[in-house]
């Protein structure tokens, strides 16, 4: 049998259309999906496995075969494209794949409720080879809008096979493919295949267009055709009076939720982590390591751990969730389309505004995503100022520090104290762009289009069970691996004496004069230093510096924190620089890193250090200034 | 025939004259396409157009170098 080598087969399509979600219920895998175009910007690869099923038709007609062959294919899900004339270098992935002749055969994916519009791919696709099978997807939304597609006369006017699905019925949708691609990989050698992108092959634009509009319109079945919802919750969402309060509205809710959800199992977790942290200590002493070993892991490592998962854990899980179905319901876009004017007004692209809400989950995986920027200069623009965003790693320290000095016990005025700090992030990425498109990114804004995808409903159930399983648990786990080890080196650190100072002292000295001039101190900028890798990590080297100072006693739970820091000498002052310089400082090594290989230069990895750590810089200059002479 | 940013909302047209943006002919927007203005950013740019099904948003100043006939004149 030839079924020795696996055969590769590309899923391909516009973009927003469900291709990642289709590959997840074929692999098993869990690619993120999202509401918008532009979400997968890079390729996947995946196993797809069917296991041979008895058919009874086949049973019948031929003796030779008893039952439907087993399917093993690899898929390959790549980022979704308008057209096969690439320009932008994740429509080049997915172009050079689609062309790739040792690819085995294309699904092209197609959203069903703008067919007219997908077909113009599946032909130019077509024009390039015949081993394609295109999928009609999204049916659940065309039959809502009164439309039906008539699969057999597509199939006939386009001559490759035509299946229709709907990626919420996961099992007929894997049935379904699975019969098509066994037929298809049976007579695979006939078909005709790819030797690479031509672009002689390509027609003019506007013959494929309306050859797609005709084949749409022969297909499309409307009999009571009924409007999209989605026009007449888009007039609200645009309306130019409600807008804006309806956004913040909703990041508010966002926020409070978060907060209001978080503070009572952080408290908890706390509360029993810290209570664990004797007995561990007793524990490590019973196995007879030496005492300095035993102090070093418990309060040390222990400690800063059980910090960063009591006081990670329960916001991260309540706001992934959250974040994740506002993205599949489609908000996103919306917001970038409200926000687009400012983007042109700082010459920026309106698809920066995706990018910055990727980058409240995290700024490492956003700078990847400012792929979705077309033109070179705005991208690396949006990339070296999606730091200014707070990511989820920073939202403890903001979040502690709210409710510590100002919003004790009150979720609403936590909420709108965040908001009010996003915001500020957001105003000083617009005049940190506005500032480098004047100096170093100088250039006329490019065109852009960006898709208003209809609203969708999101799978609730699967959202919060995926977001909390993939997202949470990995970005804890990241927080985890850094903060164990940082635990250790920042306890050696506070232990180890040079002269008659410990090292962290001799460090926080140094630093203390530039901290008093910002209105923060030398242990702050020591801890943002030493949380390089994770920001996560920077309060707990806080307390933990604070508490080697050894002025107070056990800790009982997440209140004793802020006794400890006003006896250090926190005031009012130092706790808003503390969140403003959280919000601008240096990215984490990861964010760094991930602008290293997005924008392959160390020069524009040094802007994206130096634009949030001088606009950090500057504006708690200005306030302890400000602070100091005025109030 | 106007540029199409002239079209208000509900608005609909037929292009006449395209520029060279290919990204646009890619999205389906080529001369004799069908087209709706259907929303209008809160600071009146971009605006979003229906074009073959998707609803896709313009900025004013490429929308405003496309030429579309609207069905009246």
């Amino acid at each position: 049998m030839k079924e020795s080598k696996r055969a590769q087969i590309v899923l391909a399509g516009n973009p927003n259309v469900g291709k990642s979600t289709i590959f997840n219920c074929l692999t098993g895998m869990r690619q993120h999906t999202g509401n918008w175009a532009g979400k997968t910007v890079a390729s996947a690869e995946g196993v797809w496995k069917e296991k041979a099923s008895p058919d009874p038709r086949a049973m019948m007609k031929d003796i030779g075969i008893r039952q439907e062959l087993p399917v093993e294919i690899k898929l390959i899900d790549v980022p979704g494209c308008y057209s096969l004339v690439a320009s932008s270098p994740e429509e080049e992935v997915a172009r050079d794949k689609i062309c790739d002749p040792d690819i085995d055969g294309i699904i092209v994916v197609c959203d069903g409720t703008c067919l007219e519009r997908n077909l113009i791919l599946v032909l130019q696709i077509l024009a390039h080879r015949d081993d394609v099978i295109v999928c009609v997807n999204l049916m659940d939304q065309v039959r809502r809008r009164g439309l039906s597609i008539d699969d057999k006369k597509l199939s006939g006017l386009l001559g490759v096979p035509v299946i229709c699905t709907q990626s919420s019925q996961r099992k007929e949708l894997r049935k379904d493919l699975a019969k098509v691609c066994r037929g298809f990989c049976r007579k695979s050698s006939k078909y005709r295949k790819c030797s690479g992108y031509c672009h002689e092959l390509m027609e003019d634009p506007k013959e494929t267009a309306d050859k797609a509009r005709y084949i749409a319109d022969e297909v499309m079945i409307r009999d009571g055709e009924t409007d999209d919802i989605s026009v007449r919750i888009d007039r609200i969402m645009t309306n130019s009076l409600t807008a804006f309060p309806i956004m913040a509205l909703m990041v508010m809710m966002l926020f409070w939720i978060t907060i209001q959800g978080a503070n009572y199992p952080s408290d908890l977790l706390g509360k029993l982590l810290f209570s664990l942290e004797e007995p561990f200590h007793k524990l490590l002493m019973e196995t007879g390591l030496p005492l300095s070993v035993c102090e070093m892991l418990s309060s040390g490592m222990y400690r800063v751990l059980a910090w960063v998962v009591s006081v990670m854990l329960p916001p991260m899980a309540i706001f992934f969730p959250l974040f994740t179905l506002m993205e599949d319901w489609g908000i996103l876009p919306r917001i970038a389309f409200d926000l687009d004017r400012c983007f042109k007004c700082c010459k920026a692209c309106g698809k920066q505004a995706l990018t910055m809400c990727m980058g409240l989950g995290c700024n490492a995986s956003a700078v990847v995503g400012c792929r979705i920027i077309d033109s070179e200069r705005e991208r690396i623009l949006a990339i070296v100022t999606n730091s200014l965003i707070p990511c989820n790693g920073r939202f403890p320290v903001l979040l502690a520090v709210i409710s510590m000095f100002f919003a004790s016990g009150s979720g609403w005025k936590g909420a709108i104290i965040l908001t009010g700090v996003v915001l500020l992030g957001v105003a000083v990425t617009f005049i940190a762009s506005k500032i480098l498109t004047l100096t170093l990114l100088r250039g006329r804004p490019s065109s852009f289009t960006l898709e208003l995808p209809p609203y969708r409903k999101p799978q609730i159930g699967r959202v919060i069970v995926r977001s909390m399983l993939d997202r949470t648990i990995f970005v804890l786990a990241r927080a985890a691996a850094v903060a164990a080890p940082a635990g250790i080196i920042i306890w050696i650190m506070a232990n180890i004496e040079a002269g008659d100072m410990s090292l962290i002292d001799h460090m926080t000295s140094f630093l203390e004069p530039v901290g008093k001039l910002m209105g923060l101190d030398g242990v702050i900028l020591t801890a943002f230093i030493l949380g390089l890798p994770a920001n996560e990590i920077v309060m707990p080297i806080i307390m933990m510096v604070y508490m080697s100072r050894g002025t107070l006693g056990e800790i009982t739970d997440l209140s004793f924190f802020c006794s400890l820091l006003t006896e250090n000498g926190w005031t009012m002052l130092t706790a808003v620089n503390m969140l403003i310089f959280s919000l601008m400082h240096w990215p984490c090594a990861t964010t760094i890193l991930s602008v290293r290989k997005e924008t392959g230069s160390w020069k524009w990895t040094a802007v994206s250090i130096l634009v949030p750590f001088l606009s950090g810089m500057i504006l708690c200059t200005a306030t302890a200034f400000i602070y100091r002479f005025f109030l | 025939m106007k540029g199409l940013d002239r079209l208000k909302i509900g608005e609909e047209a037929v292009v006449i004259s395209t520029s060279d943006n290919r990204r646009l002919a890619d999205l389906g927007l080529v001369e004799g396409t069908r087209i709706k203005c259907v929303l209008r950013s809160p600071l009146g740019d971009p605006a979003a157009y229906n074009i073959r099904g998707a609803v896709v948003a313009i900025r004013n100043e490429d929308a405003s170098i496309i030429g579309v006939e609207t069905d009246m004149s």
